[in-house]
């Protein structure tokens, strides 16, 4: 027995898991879990968290879900990259060391891409898209209930890497060979290709829901010409996913069967070819970044609108804009690894389809501006963002055709300039379009308004810190710095430079900070939003209470054009006491189940077996799966009647029913 | 679902999609086709850079044998064929028929894999496993996903004869029949793509 639990400590908390850094993480997890518990206990809501939350397919609910996840993954991002900014701050002074560094960048941008930006653009998905095209529900409410959970517990398994067994260390991309069980052989990148693959299985799910929701369950007269621009965002990345994650989910299959089971993919000798990974991630890793980033396009295009108090600027190019991305977005890959040497030939044509993406982002850049123009703004957190926005991501679009420029991609490939670079273009775009995604959802997701004073402090900590962080690294890139190095000599001259970005970095964390501390105080002081109107919007979200009761609409609207709540609200129609009882019908909702929950546990308990190669443990949590899969196929037991006396008493609460 | 503009569309288009929700179902159903497609893309783009990469293992033209894939050909079109008779059989509304078809395109598809087995169990008794080289690795992962792709769909219709058994032809039951069918149908596709790309053309080079 005591040879069995060493066996099992020493597994689990290999000695180069036991550094200071580790332990307070064990310690402030487990503190964090007992709490938890203790509080569900003591409070006696075990019952209110499964029935509630845990079992939910509620849309607007899973939005709150992915919401927290987001946030949380913000943090330990967050907390991530103060880790690297600190090790870098001076040179030859490293407080975490080599070994923890690679570890720590890994786990910085997996979590920032995967587990950061993708929950936080499927929480505004699921809060908003089906109340902005005035449908109900989703079009398939258990799949998302599944893509979350398959989401939440691939997180999960990704985030206890930190402390059992060890972290993924080969960089966000995971390049083999270093991912190959010769060069790697803890349990770190096991635990990276099987959160992810977990992870992505639902993402793709998720593209299918509200690829289906856009297309089928549009209210009556809303064609497509007529949707948002943040619905036509949605249905464009939903588009991209489905064709963009299978890549990925083939390229981290493939290295999981080198390194568990012996194949020949990605290996040196047998025949192998790393590159032909490389190839498939960008296959989807290009994609993936205008997965980000264009629903926080289609965030702005809602934003800009709204507070400028104007229709928005040239609505039929916004979407040829967004189409063409899509369709370039899958020409460019190559241009992530230019000096593979493919010749002058193939990286002339990926140079120049780089290139060419800038033209319909430049248009919509544009567009933002003309809706400006002359419109009334009003400066709001989520307009300030918006307008941090223009002037940082045109920087960093330009500095990412200085890139697509091949001879000048050779000199700056793999430099702090490419650093500097995307998260130019993914702090100033996607994370930005989320901040400002929050500021304006924010009352429609739970019945309050975000404190704006509070919001403008944290507005200009984040963005004077976005700017201090990277502005040097550009400077550094040209300087020679490159990627990835965890400490650096005296007199490279980089030293000064690299002090002012860590001063940034901090600068951002307090932002983060400010964040917090307002969502807190607002949920205790916060103004209530009573008319469901906050910002006088101009869709159809807007025409619902905050937040939305979970059938969503009462009756189903028609849609006559763009902008249909404007529309409605010129022609001087207040939505008080509007619905006449005999309008409103019985309806039947999604019932609640606790299937997703019980599949993503399965596959998390499943994706432990194996990052392990503990037999037993993956072969039990895959019966798991086929046992959910099973239940699933037999339950017909799937809705729920809502009487109509029910609905007429909710809306009657909110002063929307005829007397 | 029966206001008057439905049964009017119930009469122009097949039955599986007279049910609103159930036809929005059969549309995330090509979805999930599609992106099953592009892992199978993905598969067939990387066999196709591996192809040559054999190193010291047997090359295609050395491994293959044609007889048991020809034979996986014939069991699997024919399968395709009769899922379309239980789908036929489905629209007229004859249960028995269906159960009868569905059982022989069960019986087909596990006649596929049965073949495919021992045609791989032939090929690594000869020491080709996919640890030799690329090339193979690269076959036993596409043909192999098709593979399990086609006993995942054997399960499925097990689970839907249980169910056809329990509930008989509802709306949701032909939905979920003719999604099957849909499935059943790619798979067959896939292996067309398979048998001449991956074995045919294997052969000739």
């Amino acid at each position: 027995m005591p040879a069995f639990l060493l066996y099992l400590v020493h597994t689990l908390f290999p000695p180069d898991t036991r550094q200071p850094t580790e332990l307070g993480a064990d310690f402030m997890i487990l503190v964090t879990g007992i709490g938890i518990v203790y509080i569900l206990t003591r409070y006696k809501k075990w019952r209110w968290l499964w029935r509630e939350w845990l079992t939910t397919v509620d849309h607007k609910r899973i939005a709150i879900l992915y919401l927290i996840a987001a946030i949380a993954m913000l943090f330990r991002g967050g907390v991530d990259a103060l880790m690297l900014r600190t090790n870098l701050a001076l040179p030859n002074v490293q407080p975490i060391g080599a070994l923890e560094y690679n570890e720590v960048f890994t786990t910085h941008g997996t979590i920032m891409i995967f587990f950061m930006a993708m929950p936080f653009i499927f929480a505004l998905f699921n809060a908003v898209i089906p109340l902005q095209i005035g449908s109900r529900d989703v079009a398939f409410p258990r799949l998302n209930a599944m893509s979350y959970w398959l989401f939440a517990f691939g997180a999960m398994l990704f985030n206890i890497s930190f402390v059992v067994g060890g972290s993924p260390n080969a960089g966000w991309t995971g390049y083999p060979p270093l991912t190959e069980l010769a060069f790697n052989p803890g349990p770190g990148e096991s635990y990276y290709f099987l959160s992810l693959l977990i992870a992505g299985i639902g993402t793709t799910i998720t593209g299918i829901n509200f690829l289906v929701t856009i297309i089928r369950m549009r209210a009556p007269g809303m064609t497509l010409m007529r949707m948002p621009m943040f619905a036509w965002s949605t249905l464009v990345t939903s588009a991209l996913i489905i064709f963009a994650f299978p890549p990925l989910t083939v390229a981290l299959a493939l290295s999981l069967l080198d390194r568990t089971f012996g194949s020949s993919f990605f290996t040196l000798g047998h025949g192998g070819m790393p590159m032909m990974y490389v190839n498939l991630f960008w296959l989807f890793g290009h994609p993936e970044v205008y997965i980000v980033i264009l629903p926080a396009f289609g965030i702005f295009s809602e934003v800009v609108p709204t507070f400028s108090k104007k229709r928005l600027f040239g609505y039929t190019t916004m979407v040829i804009s967004l189409v063409s991305i899509m369709f370039l977005a899958y020409g460019t890959w190559v241009h992530h690894f230019f000096t593979m040497g493919a010749g002058p030939t193939v990286n002339a044509f990926f140079g120049l389809s780089t290139m060419l993406i800038a033209i319909p982002t430049g248009v919509k850049i544009f567009n933002w501006i003309f809706t400006m123009w002359g419109g009334r703004i009003r400066i709001t957190v989520a307009m300030l963002y918006q307008m941090a926005f223009i002037p940082t991501f045109v920087v960093g679009g330009a500095t990412g055709i200085m890139l697509s420029v091949v001879p000048a991609d050779y000199q700056l490939h793999n430099s702090y300039w490419v650093v500097a670079h995307f998260h130019n273009v993914l702090i100033g775009g996607t994370v930005f379009g989320l901040l400002s995604g929050l500021y304006y959802w924010w009352p429609k997701m739970f019945g309050f308004i975000l404190n704006e004073r509070q919001g403008k402090v944290g507005f200009w900590l984040f963005v004077i810190g976005f700017w201090v962080t990277f502005l040097p690294q550009y400077l550094l890139g040209l300087e020679g710095m490159t990627r990835r190095m965890y400490t650096y000599p005296f007199g490279f001259g980089w030293h000064e430079l690299n002090v002012i970005s860590t001063l940034g970095a901090f600068t951002m964390g307090a932002g983060f900070i400010a964040l917090v501390y307002n969502i807190l105080w607002s949920l205790r002081y916060g103004e209530r939003d009573l008319t469901g109107d906050p910002w006088n919007g101009r869709t159809l979200e807007w025409a619902l209470p905050s937040p939305a009761p979970e059938y969503n609409f009462a009756r189903i609207p028609v849609v006559h054009g763009v902008d249909e709540f404007w529309a409605m609200k010129e022609q001087g129609m207040t939505l008080a006491n509007q619905l006449r009882p005999q309008d409103v019908k019985a309806l039947e909702l999604p019932k609640n189940t606790g299937m997703p929950f019980m599949l993503g546990l399965s596959f998390f308990v499943g994706g432990f077996g194996m990052v392990f190669e503990w037999w037993p443990i993956a072969i039990f949590g895959g019966l798991g799966v086929v046992a959910c899969l099973i239940y699933a196929a037999f339950d017909y037991d799937d809705k729920e009647p809502l009487p109509a006396d029910v609905i007429r008493h909710t809306e009657g609460t909110f002063g929307r029913l005829q007397a | 679902m029966s206001t008057p503009a439905v049964s009017e569309r119930h009469q122009s288009i097949p039955v599986e999609f007279a049910d609103e929700e159930e036809s929005i179902k059969i549309t995330g159903f090509w979805m999930f086709l599609m992106t099953d497609m592009i892992i199978f893309a993905s598969l067939f783009a990387v066999y196709a850079v591996y192809r040559s990469r054999t190193a010291l293992g047997p090359t295609p033209q050395q491994l293959f044998h044609l007889g048991p894939t020809v034979l996986e050909t014939l069991l699997l079109l024919t399968s395709s064929f009769t899922v379309g008779i239980a789908v036929w059989a489905m629209r007229h509304n004859r249960l028995r028929m269906v159960f009868g078809w569905l059982i022989a395109t069960l019986v087909l598809g596990a006649g596929f894999v049965i073949t495919e087995i021992s045609d791989f169990v032939s090929y690594m008794s000869q020491g080709a496993t996919w640890h030799v080289s690329g090339f193979l690795s690269g076959f036993y992962v596409l043909v192999g996903t098709h593979g399990a792709h086609v006993t995942f769909g054997i399960m499925w219709a097990i689970t839907l004869l249980l169910q056809l058994r329990r509930r008989g032809l509802t709306a949701v039951t032909r939905r979920k029949l003719f999604t099957f069918s849909l499935y059943w149908h790619f798979l067959d596709i896939v292996w067309v793509f398979i048998f001449t790309f991956v074995y045919l053309s294997g052969k000739i080079a």
